[in-house]
């Protein structure tokens, strides 16, 4: 390309080329501007969320728990206030050193930083997580005096549960304990995760974890401003937590601990209602265990122990304990064939000690039989033969429908665990119910001789000593039944209003008075001249009773020997009892495993409980067994 | 008296006679906003405002001597700068400190120095004059030759690596190409080879470079690494709405989530705090800047001072689209402060020569048509 150079021609290009670039100019800076619109008017909010999001941090101000109280206002479970040691990990320059250096001062042991580690995964970085817990005043004296060393610890004061008692009436009270995965699905399927932002404690059993939700209170919110580094700069807002609600319950403390020191080193359970409003007043089962070991995260060896231990003291016998009624099963029988019908009181048989159906023989534990037997005289000596007669006349369904109606067999929806969970039903024979039991279609059908042993409490019966308690309660109360719940009232801490629990019935069976009576005064007649006599010697109120005892040791046509027999396989000893028989306070079922007869192990704590309960007299610590009452049940 | 008065108004009148005062009003401005935001954004930490004034006192110290420069002297520049620009780039090569990984600064004595920074004076400088030089006889070769003397140094700063620098040294020397007269058909056909070759050029990049050209395209593949420094600048611009959340009060910069935040980030700064209403401003006051460079360009005697002039001004605009680009998340982040806004007296240093080049080729024209 040839060209001269034409200066005026040059100037021109140039220009046009100047021009050229001022357009490519405002064309970027127009897509510039386009795109600061787009991100600060239409996309402002999103971006606004994102940068609020990004300065702002919750901060949750977990509520104080709920306090239990018994009946009378003692504490049965509160929070105490003690310092812990607490590290901030945003604001320190290495956790690990930080830790080695307060070891030198503090007692840290390897547990406390395993819990830390732990801790430290889940937490968010600008909260402070605790190194040690429950300082001493020495320990925390000597911290302050070099806190200067430790940029980002501070002592800080947290709430601690307690159970002031220790291990009384631990199967009620319940514990709680560390949230675990199954407990946050819990509290996630109960939408409540929200209402758990920095707790990490929840009720693990009984009242503590049926009432979790009104113990827990509702969790306050800190707004603090952070940097990007996490560090909490200042509080914005704060809204407080509200405490959670204070329980006061049914139960009665001092009786409870009578009665845990009734049953001595014996195993058992015991269950007393006031049957006027099916409120709980003791409910043990022994042995029980220190539910104070729980709150700080047991250790493996009290776990060990405590879960391993033969005697099972985790186990709340009260309620998931399942045990044949035995004899105190008679009163239910009679009641229920006055009701249908199929007895009068005075109609008697004549008893020769035994009852054959087929080619089986029923026998009763009186050799030779009691004579002729009346429906009284059948429960106060506790006749076999008579409920042997009974049972083959009702037939199974009747009993079933009757017992049914009485609540055994089913939960009775005690407040205690979550949901039904911490309850048994126990069994509750029906012909549909061995149908569902037995996979095999010949163990599903029902046998008219399996009815037969029905009758005394005893073949496929198993209650537990709550849902005995309930019914015994029922009867007291002339067939008007209640649910039987530990909560007196829940006390809101908002307003001091008092949320009344259970305030009605749940059902009147509408049982003929004179019906109610008959058992009544047969009742009283066991404690008077029959199998509970002993144990109610001079008892200056009328108290309504019913030995029983319960087979764990099949006898196979042999004499059962209580002597011979090894401790584990004695019988169960039951008692049942309401007092005063006329205008009933308290009824109760009491449970000894391996306690032999019930009138030997059984009958003298309910006498203890009944006495203290009606009378405030103090028993001093475990009930006698009477060596006496077991000749005179042989005599039965 | 009177001839001392006198004097002296004819001394002050000397001392401000190769100001351009629309240029110097506009950098002013900008400075202005510029001073007020690193004011913001070392608020609580740094406190960098001071410096940085002192940083442009000196700079326009420099400009005001290099203004009084007439262009003729500014030719006799170019070829010395340039060599001592390559002779130092080579240095680094050779001695150059490694900070985070680029070689990048050049160790004299007790002072670092970066070589690259003079190129972006001594490339459009050296382009200029040699198109000057053979004014009267342009051919193809001509074009070929001034592309070489742009790609060496260009290669030299890519390899560092500094990408920005070399992008705007590059920029510079292209600008001075075209409006040289670089025929379009040669343009269009760069473009098209450049489009071709792209992939090529993606494989010379290196991992973080190619990294941030990732992460541009969504920030949100690596929220915590390389995608974090955009998306919390595009949040704090975006969350300053309309009118901005108001002077120190930018919630992005003073926690802390805007990185280099008084440095190559000083526009989300001062966008979350000023808002649209704001960016408009500030990109009212760069046009203004590129519009007076362009007049300047535009008026110039001589084809030196055309090229010098057009090529500083489309590089005042480069840096600004760059910067303001990568900061709002339409450009890859590459390293290049916002003109007159950012922290930094080198760059404000080269900056002010430019300014001083423009006002020596406007203030020495009438001298020239003489």
């Amino acid at each position: 390309m040839v060209h001269f150079t034409n200066p005026e021609a040059d100037v021109d290009r140039f220009r046009f080329r100047l021009g050229v670039a001022a357009i490519c100019v405002l064309l970027a800076f127009g897509i510039l501007f386009g795109r600061f619109f787009w991100l600060q008017i239409i996309q402002h909010d999103f971006y606004l969320t994102r940068a609020e999001d990004n300065r702002i941090a919750l901060i949750p101000i977990v509520p104080n728990r709920g306090v239990i109280t018994d009946r009378n206002g003692v504490v049965m479970a509160h929070n105490y206030s003690a310092f812990t040691l607490e590290i901030t990990p945003s604001q320190t320059a290495s956790v690990e050193e930080t830790i080695d250096a307060l070891a030198e001062l503090i007692d840290i042991q390897a547990k406390d930083r395993k819990r830390f580690k732990r801790l430290l995964d889940e937490a968010k970085n600008f909260e402070s997580i605790p190194i040690r817990t429950r300082l001493t005043d020495t320990e925390v004296a000597k911290f302050a005096a070099h806190r200067y060393r430790f940029p980002g610890v501070e002592v800080k004061a947290r709430l601690f549960r307690q159970y002031p008692l220790g291990t009384i009436a631990s199967h009620a009270v319940g514990y709680i304990g560390r949230i675990t995965d199954r407990d946050l699905k819990w509290i996630e399927d109960s939408e409540k995760q929200g209402n758990y932002k920095g707790t990490d404690h929840v009720g693990k059993t009984g009242l503590e974890q049926h009432y979790e939700f009104e113990l827990h209170g509702e969790t306050g919110y800190e707004e603090v401003e952070i940097d990007s580094g996490g560090r909490a700069l200042r509080s914005l807002k704060r809204i407080p937590p509200v405490p959670g609600n204070n329980l006061t319950l049914t139960l009665d403390a001092k009786l409870q601990e009578i009665t845990e020191q009734a049953f001595g080193d014996r195993k058992g359970a015991l269950v007393a209602i006031d049957p006027t409003t099916g409120g709980i007043l003791a409910l043990v089962s022994t042995p029980t265990y220190d539910p104070n070991l729980f709150v700080d995260g047991i250790t493996p060896d009290n776990w060990k122990e405590l879960n391993e231990h033969p005697s099972r003291p985790m186990v709340n016998r009260a309620i998931n304990g399942a045990y044949p009624p035995g004899s105190t099963f008679k009163p239910f029988m009679a009641l229920a064939a006055l009701e249908m019908g199929k007895r009068t009181p005075h109609q008697a048989i004549s008893d020769p000690g035994f009852f054959t159906f087929g080619n089986h023989t029923f026998r009763d534990d009186k050799k030779g039989g009691h004579g002729m037997v009346d429906m009284y005289k059948s429960i106060v000596e506790s006749c076999d033969t008579y409920y042997y007669v009974l049972a083959n006349d009702m037939g199974i369904d009747n009993i079933s429908r009757f017992m049914g109606s009485l609540g055994l067999g089913q939960r009775t929806g005690v407040d205690l665990g979550k949901d039904d969970s911490g309850e048994s039903k126990g069994v509750l024979p029906s012909p549909e119910w061995k149908k569902q039991r037995f996979k095999k279609q010949e163990q599903q059908k029902w046998y008219a001789g399996e009815t037969i042993s029905i009758g005394i409490g005893q073949g496929y019966n198993a209650y537990t000593p709550i849902q005995l308690a309930q019914a015994t309660a029922t009867i007291a109360n002339n067939g008007v039944m209640f649910r039987p719940h530990l909560v007196r009232h829940i006390i809101e801490t908002g307003t001091g209003e008092k949320r009344q629990v259970e305030p009605k019935p749940i059902r009147d069976l509408q049982w003929k008075q004179s019906n109610i009576d008959v058992i009544r005064r047969a009742m009283v007649g066991v404690n008077k001249e029959g199998t509970g006599a002993r144990a109610f010697a001079g008892a200056p109120y009328e108290a309504a009773g019913k030995t029983g005892t319960a087979q764990v040791y099949s006898l196979k046509g042999g004499q059962y020997k209580e002597s011979s027999t090894r401790k584990d396989l004695r019988d169960h000893a039951l008692f049942i009892a309401y007092a005063p028989a006329d205008k009933p306070k308290i009824a109760l079922a009491v449970l000894v495993e391996n306690g032999g007869f019930g009138a030997q192990s059984a009958a003298p704590i309910a006498r203890m409980v009944i006495d203290y309960y009606l009378l405030g007299k103090l028993p001093g610590g475990a009930a006698p067994e009477d060596s006496a009452a077991v000749e005179e049940e042989h005599e039965e | 008296m009177i001839d001392i008065v006198g004097t002296l108004r004819r001394g002050g009148r000397e001392l401000i006679a190769h100001i351009d005062f629309p240029l110097l009003l506009i950098t002013l401005a900008i400075m202005g906003v510029g001073l007020a935001t690193v004011n913001s954004a070392t608020w609580d930490s740094s406190h960098r405002m001071v410096s940085q004034a002192g940083n442009m006192g000196i700079a326009m110290v420099v400009m005001w001597f290099v203004s009084r420069l007439p262009p003729q002297k500014l030719m006799n520049f170019a070829i010395p700068l340039y060599v001592i620009g390559l002779v130092l780039l080579a240095c680094v090569f050779l001695f150059g400190i490694k900070v985070n990984g680029a070689r990048r600064w050049l160790p004299l004595g007790f002072v670092r120095i970066q070589p690259a920074e003079i190129m972006k004076i001594a490339m459009p400088l050296m382009l200029a004059w040699y198109f000057h030089k053979y004014e009267a006889v342009l051919k193809m070769k001509h074009y070929a030759i001034a592309s070489l003397l742009l790609l060496v140094p260009f290669a030299m700063i890519a390899k560092q690596p500094d990408l920005g620098t070399a992008l705007l040294v590059g920029a510079v020397g292209f600008y001075v190409i075209f409006f040289a007269g670089l025929p379009w058909k040669v343009i269009i056909g760069l473009i098209v080879a450049g489009a071709a070759a792209a992939p090529l050029l993606w494989h010379a990049l290196h991992d973080y470079q190619q990294k941030r050209i990732l992460t541009l395209i969504d920030p949100t593949t690596d929220p915590l690494g390389t995608g974090y420094h955009i998306i919390q600048s595009i949040i704090a611009i975006g969350s300053g709405g309309s009118f901005g959340k108001g002077y120190l009060n930018g919630t992005q910069t003073h926690l802390e989530f805007i990185p280099e935040k008084h440095t190559d980030f000083i526009f989300a700064v001062y966008s979350e705090e000023w808002g649209l209403l704001g960016n408009a401003l500030l990109l009212f006051l760069y046009t203004l800047l590129i519009g007076r460079g362009l007049m300047i360009a535009s008026g110039a005697p001589t084809l030196f001072s055309r090229l010098l002039a057009g090529a500083i001004t489309l590089g005042f605009f480069t840096y600004a689209f760059i910067n303001m680009g990568m900061v709002s998340g339409i450009l890859p982040v590459v390293g290049v402060p916002l003109p007159f806004m950012s922290y930094g007296g080198t760059a404000l240093v080269t900056l002010f020569v430019g300014i001083g080049v423009l006002m020596s080729i406007q203030t020495h024209r009438m001298l020239v048509k003489k």
